[in-house]
């Protein structure tokens, strides 16, 4: 039984950054209130400018419900702002502004972005977005995460330290291997 | 490789898992005898308070009601004292119970090849242990690595369903943490 590989791969349904052929994709399971998930925002931004178009940067959901009360309901703002196209500007958004993550915030910050807030208010109270939540959860489940930020390496869980520097040798690795 | 060789030392699939009686709070104790009936999941880690979001109990917090729809109860053990684990579970808001391996020190740990000498704590191994009282499935992980608990629902998958139990062991899973079902009449006769 091999531990920590990507279950199911990178497909449609996933928000991306990047070139679908990129050479290196790296994955995300993260927790829009974990403070570790908000420090490694920034890291991912200098990390994304570096690679350029050899990186696919993609999102996934694992909000740790039971630690953070506003996680879940985050994920779902960033699935109403991403059915109106801004998923990427919401979940920027929503990590640069960790501290107000309560629903009329969210509100607020969809608002800010030209998303009609009150078609998120309304996808959070039917829980419209629960269940791709959920899917995204529990396929980290099943990939082998183990806390918050977790990385994917090309479909492998990354363990070593995710500092800029780390991740970037990590990646550049990886992209000269599949160029 | 580490992995390995850890992998050797915890106690394998097919051993009878050895009996305990260790206390998840000041005035109760929980013993693996009295879960008999239920497949269990035995989760050995260093010690409470590890700094990070989402540690390993806290993920298997989120993940409980994955493991009771397989009929499975959860038990965390460290060497940790049971005010500590208290306060730890408190702060966690863990929903099931944290034993502690405290007095004499790692006893149960050893028991089930999972003391790390070196440190004075237990490995980060992980038990699935059947309605028999048999592991049926064992995994250590580098101490450093949370193991996640993939591994975990893989193995409870592997185990037969027994018709009509899952749910009703879902049931008293969630409502009593600590207590014990009586013996399901359809697991009897099949013991190794």
């Amino acid at each position: 039984m091999s531990r920590g590989r990507l279950s199911p791969p990178v497909g449609e349904g996933d928000h991306a950054q990047g070139p679908a052929d990129a050479p290196v994709t790296l994955v995300e399971y993260g927790d829009f209130e974990c403070p570790h998930c908000g420090r490694a925002h920034p890291i991912l931004k200098r990390v994304q400018r570096r690679l350029g178009d050899r990186l696919r940067l993609v999102f996934r959901h694992f909000p740790l419900g039971e630690i953070h009360p506003h996680a879940v309901h985050a994920a779902e703002a960033a699935e109403a702002a991403g059915a109106e196209g801004k998923f990427w500007e919401m979940h920027d958004v929503i990590f640069e502004h960790q501290a107000a993550l309560d629903d009329r915030s969210l509100v607020r910050h969809a608002e800010s972005l030209g998303v009609d807030g009150a078609r998120v208010a309304r996808a959070l109270e039917t829980s419209e977005f629960e269940e791709r939540v959920r899917a995204d959860f529990m396929s980290g489940v099943r990939s082998g995460v183990n806390g918050t930020p977790t990385f994917f390496i090309s479909g492998q869980r990354f363990d070593g330290a995710w500092g800029e520097e780390e991740l970037v040798a990590a990646l550049e690795e990886e992209a000269r291997a599949h160029r | 490789m580490r992995r390995g060789e850890h992998a050797s030392r915890v106690l394998a699939a097919g051993t009878r898992a050895p009996d305990f009686t260790l206390r998840a709070t000041p005035d109760q104790s929980v013993s693996l005898a009295d879960l008999r009936g239920q497949r269990v999941i035995l989760a050995f880690y260093p010690a409470d308070w590890s700094p990070v979001c989402g540690d390993q109990m806290a993920l298997y917090n989120e993940i409980l009601p994955e493991f009771h729809r397989h009929g499975a109860e959860l038990l965390g053990i460290s060497v940790d004292g049971v005010w500590c684990h208290t306060a730890f579970a408190q702060n966690r808001k863990l929903r099931f119970p944290l034993l502690s391996d405290f007095e004499p020190k790692g006893g149960v740990a050893r028991l089930y090849g999972a003391y790390r000498d070196q440190d004075g704590t237990a490995e980060r191994a992980l038990f699935v242990v059947d309605e028999e009282g048999v592991i049926r499935w064992s995994y250590c992980s580098p101490v450093g690595i949370n193991p996640g608990a993939d591994g975990i629902l893989e193995a409870l998958e592997a185990l037969p369903l027994e018709a009509g139990a899952s749910a009703d062991r879902a049931a008293a899973a969630s409502s009593t943490p600590a207590a014990a079902p009586p013996p399901n009449e359809q697991s009897a006769g099949g013991a190794p």
